[in-house]
Parts: structure tokens; C-alpha cells; sequence
């Protein structure tokens, strides 16, 4: 009876987190369609999230371009198949890698930001002072974040699949030996539009889980220092467990045949 | 409600969850007039005027402005009641991510009543009013001193010309000089905009200097509402007790062993 309890406590708490979630998103969602809209908010939540976070992106995507490359080389000149190094190398950056990895990678650097800013705001009243101040809270600390994320991520991840190619084009040229014409044509050859597309896809989709997340668990914060610092921690988690989760959804959407 | 009734809380009931925190309050404060509502840490003072800004929501009763009940009023009801008031936090909850002229005309700005170099001139004349030069305008409100934030956002509440002015313990943490000088400015400033002050505190002293009447909160009701010439002598051991911050009487503190 206790384990029962338990269980459904458990589901119960679940369920319940999901639908404040839920209501969360959809005010956030329908008031980034209704006027007024703070455009300097808007502007520095585009530059905090496109400008400040390329450095990140940027590194990570390049070494992931460059083992990808090294790794898949070693793996298939088991079976003699080096040639599709390039192939491998474009196909997973634009489907999955620079996708997944910008979004990590911004949940950490964004994410967790967002989390702590909102959250701070509330503890500190501040949020209660917006109210006050004929502003309305989600119009000017939600609606910003949640716009920037998800222009600004499918951006990132756009240049992040260039520098990923470009990362095994590197190693495959200046450490394997590949022909550097013959590698680029391969790869272009290869790629297809949905293959980026269905990338650009998912990179808007977590780019609204990791602004959502950060704003939600900072928006809902309470208890001063100690309830920040769980917000901050919480946004980033939460971001992450979605992100993969959301990622398969969407290569199932796409590629199951 | 008399006939210049400037806010009005019939019946109000309020919970956080299992904790009772308003049970049943009736309070009338006049137009014009200045209310010091006394009571024991977490005996729901804040609330009390957070349920006219509509920052919490009563669970039952009617919290009456200008002869409109607010609870449950339309957004745009709210925003135009929200217009008329002015709040001066606990701990200022300053925008920190703005600078201090920015705050002060900050709902000036989004209401539009006045944008660029007129918002910054009035948001520089009204720090005058509080005493502060226009040398801190463009600082940032974490390099101002307490009672330095505490001025400015008072300039803050004040900007609007508001018709209501909440005071959320104006005095906490400031030393007994500074306090006396935001409890004559708070004077000033509502006797000069003719605005009708709601002022929470603990600190006796500042209730003596603001307050025209005095009520006091226990246990979720007002057991005691009268002139501030009263309170010396109020008839009431429980209002006695804390006017004198006697450690014995009717109201026993909690304190684990």
C-alpha cells in the first residue's frame, strides 16, 4: 500500500510539474504575439544568446568535426571503406551532432544564465516590482529569451555545422591525407536539404526547450540563494533530459521509414 | 466603507496552502490618509498589500480601490488600478541590470508618458526630491549604499504621481539616522502629492512619524485600527506588548528548545 503511495505521488507531482510547464509555455507562446513588445530586451537576449554563445558552439562543433573524422577513419578502414569519412563527417554534423551539441552547450552557457537572472529577479521582489510598473513580467523577461532562442539557435547551429564539417575537413586533408578538392566535393555531393533542414529543425526546438526551461525554473524560484542556485540547477538538467528526448521524436518525425 | 474610502479589504481570506494567512480582514483606509499596519514577522503583512496590487489573489472576500472590487478584475482593470499606486519595496528590488535613472523612469517609460532625455530629466528631478544629485544617475544601483537604493526607489514609487503609495518596511536595515530621514521624506512626499500611504513596519518610530492611523495584524486579523495618538496607550495588551517589544504578554513567540 505504502509502494502504491509512493508511486502514485510520484506520477501525481509528475504530472502536475508538467502541466504548470505546460501553462508556462503556452502564456509565454501566445504573449509573443500580442503587443507590447520590448524590442531592447528582445535585441540584448538576441545578442546574449547568438553573439555570446558562438565562442562555445563554435569550439565544440570543430573538435567534434575533427574526431568524428579520425574516428570514423580508423573504424572503417577495418572493412576498407575510408573514403566515407567525408560522408559520416557531413551527415551526422548537420543532422545530429551540431544540433544536439548546440543545444548542450547553450543550456550550460544560456540556460543556466536565464535561471539565475529570472531567478534572482524574483527572489528580490523584482518580479513583484515589474507588476507594479504597469509591466507585464512574461511580456518583458519570458518573451524575449523565448524569441531569442528560438531564432537565434537555429543560427548557431547553421554556422556550427560549417565549422563541424570544416573540423573533419582538417584532419581529413592535413592529418589523414585526403585530397582537399575531393573531400569538399564528397561532402557537398553527399549532404542533402533535409539532412540541414531537419538540423535547423531541431535547433529551433531546443533552443525553445532551453529558454523555456530557464525561464520556468527561474520564474517559479523561491527561498533565496538556496532556491536560485536548485532553479539554476534544475533549467540545466531539464533542458538536457529534453533535449535527447526531443531529439529522437524529431529524427523519428524525419527519417523513420 | 465610508464616503472618501480610498481602499477597502472586506472579509478577505487568504492561504498559502494549508497556512491560513489573512482570516477574515476588514480595513478601510481614506482617501488622503496615512495607515501604519504593525505586526509579528510573517503575521501577513505583505500580503496585505500584495492582494491590492494583485501580486497574490484572496481567496475569498473583496479588496475595494476607488469603489471597484479588484479581486478577479480584468487585465486591463488591473493595469489601470495598478496605474494609480506606487510601491516601495522591502529591499527596493531595483532593477540591477539597469541604471539608476533607468529605474527610476522606468514606469514612465513603458507607460509612455515620457521617453529619452524627458524621462531622464524627470527621473533626475525627482532623485533631487529624494536628495540625491544627478551624479548617481548614471551609476548602477549595486554601487549605491542601502539607503542610497532605498532613496531611489522611493523616487521610483514616487515618479507617477501615484494616488496610492505602499510602504513595504521602508526602514529595515538602515541605521537610525538614515531611517529617520526616509521616514520625513516619505512625510513629505505624501503630503506633497496628496496621495493616500499604506506603510508596513516593525519599527515603532517610523510609525510614530508617518502614520495619521495605526492598525495592527495578529494572526490573519486587524484586532486593533485607531489614531496614532493612541498607540501609547491603545487598551489593547497585545498591541501594548509589541508597541513596547515586551517579551512577556498574550503574544508568545515560538522558539524551539
Amino acid at each position: 500500500m505504502k509502494l502504491l503511495s509512493g508511486i502514485g505521488s510520484v506520477v501525481l507531482t509528475f504530472l502536475a510539474a508538467t502541466g504548470r510547464v505546460a501553462v508556462f509555455a503556452g502564456s509565454g507562446l501566445s504573449h509573443c504575439f500580442r503587443p507590447p513588445f520590448h524590442g531592447k530586451q528582445i535585441i540584448r537576449q538576441l545578442i546574449e544568446v547568438g553573439f555570446y554563445c558562438l565562442p562555445v558552439v563554435a569550439l565544440t562543433t570543430l573538435f567534434s568535426g575533427m574526431v568524428l573524422a579520425l574516428q570514423s577513419y580508423t573504424g572503417f578502414a577495418r572493412f576498407s571503406a575510408e573514403s566515407a569519412v567525408a560522408n559520416v563527417v557531413v551527415l551526422s554534423m548537420t543532422r545530429e551532432l551540431a544540433p544536439v551539441l548546440a543545444g548542450l552547450m547553450v543550456a550550460g552557457r544560456i540556460g543556466a544564465s536565464m535561471a539565475a537572472e529570472i531567478g534572482t529577479m524574483r527572489v528580490t521582489e523584482q518580479i513583484d516590482a515589474l507588476s507594479t510598473l504597469s509591466t507585464h513580467p512574461m511580456k518583458y523577461l519570458v518573451v524575449p529569451r523565448i524569441l531569442a532562442g528560438l531564432t537565434m539557435l537555429p543560427i548557431l547551429v547553421l554556422i556550427g555545422d560549417i565549422i563541424g564539417v570544416f573540423g573533419g575537413y582538417l584532419v581529413g586533408v592535413y592529418r589523414l591525407g585526403f585530397n582537399a578538392v575531393g573531400y569538399i566535393e564528397q561532402s557537398w555531393s553527399f549532404v542533402e536539404t533535409l539532412d540541414v533542414v531537419s538540423g535547423l529543425v531541431k535547433a529551433g526546438v531546443f533552443g525553445f526547450i532551453v529558454t523555456l526551461m530557464g525561464c520556468y525554473h527561474g520564474y517559479m524560484s523561491r527561498g533565496g540563494a538556496q532556491g536560485v542556485g536548485i532553479a539554476t540547477t534544475n533549467a540545466v538538467v531539464s533542458s538536457a533530459i529534453l533535449i535527447l528526448v526531443a531529439n529522437y521524436v524529431i529524427t523519428e518525425s524525419f527519417f523513420s521509414k | 466603507m465610508t464616503k472618501s474610502s480610498k481602499i477597502t479589504w472586506r472579509d478577505v481570506h487568504l492561504a498559502f496552502g494549508p497556512k491560513q494567512v489573512l482570516k477574515g480582514i476588514n480595513l478601510n483606509v481614506e482617501k488622503g490618509e496615512s495607515l501604519v499596519v504593525i505586526g509579528g514577522s510573517g503575521s501577513g503583512k505583505s500580503v496585505l498589500i500584495k492582494s491590492v496590487l494583485g501580486i497574490t489573489k484572496p481567496d475569498t472576500g473583496q479588496v475595494i480601490v476607488d469603489d471597484q472590487d479588484i479581486v478577479g478584475c480584468s487585465a486591463r482593470d488591473r493595469e489601470a488600478v495598478n496605474a494609480k499606486i506606487g510601491m516601495l519595496f522591502q529591499g527596493g528590488a531595483l532593477f540591477d541590470s539597469i541604471s539608476v535613472w533607468e529605474n527610476v523612469a522606468f514606469g514612465l517609460i513603458q507607460t509612455g508618458a515620457a521617453r529619452g532625455s524627458i524621462a531622464r530629466s524627470r527621473a533626475i528631478d525627482v532623485l533631487g526630491r529624494v536628495g540625491l544629485d544627478k551624479t548617481v544617475a548614471d551609476l548602477s544601483p549595486s554601487e549605491l549604499s542601502g539607503g542610497m537604493q532605498k532613496r531611489v526607489a522611493l523616487a521610483r514609487a514616487i515618479v507617477n504621481e501615484p494616488e496610492i503609495i505602499f510602504f513595504d518596511e521602508p526602514t529595515t536595515g538602515l541605521d537610525p539616522i538614515m531611517s529617520d530621514v526616509i521616514n520625513q521624506l516619505i512625510v513629505s512626499c505624501v503630503r506633497d502629492l496628496g496621495a493616500t500611504a499604506v506603510t508596513i513596519t516593525h519599527d515603532m518610530a517610523s510609525a510614530r512619524t508617518i502614520a495619521d492611523k495605526v492598525a495592527m495584524l495578529y494572526e490573519g486579523q486587524i484586532i486593533w485600527h485607531a489614531p496614532v495618538a493612541q498607540l501609547d496607550f491603545p487598551g489593547n495588551e497585545f498591541v501594548e506588548q509589541f508597541v513596547h517589544g515586551r517579551g512577556e504578554g498574550p503574544i508568545q513567540m515560538t522558539v524551539r528548545q
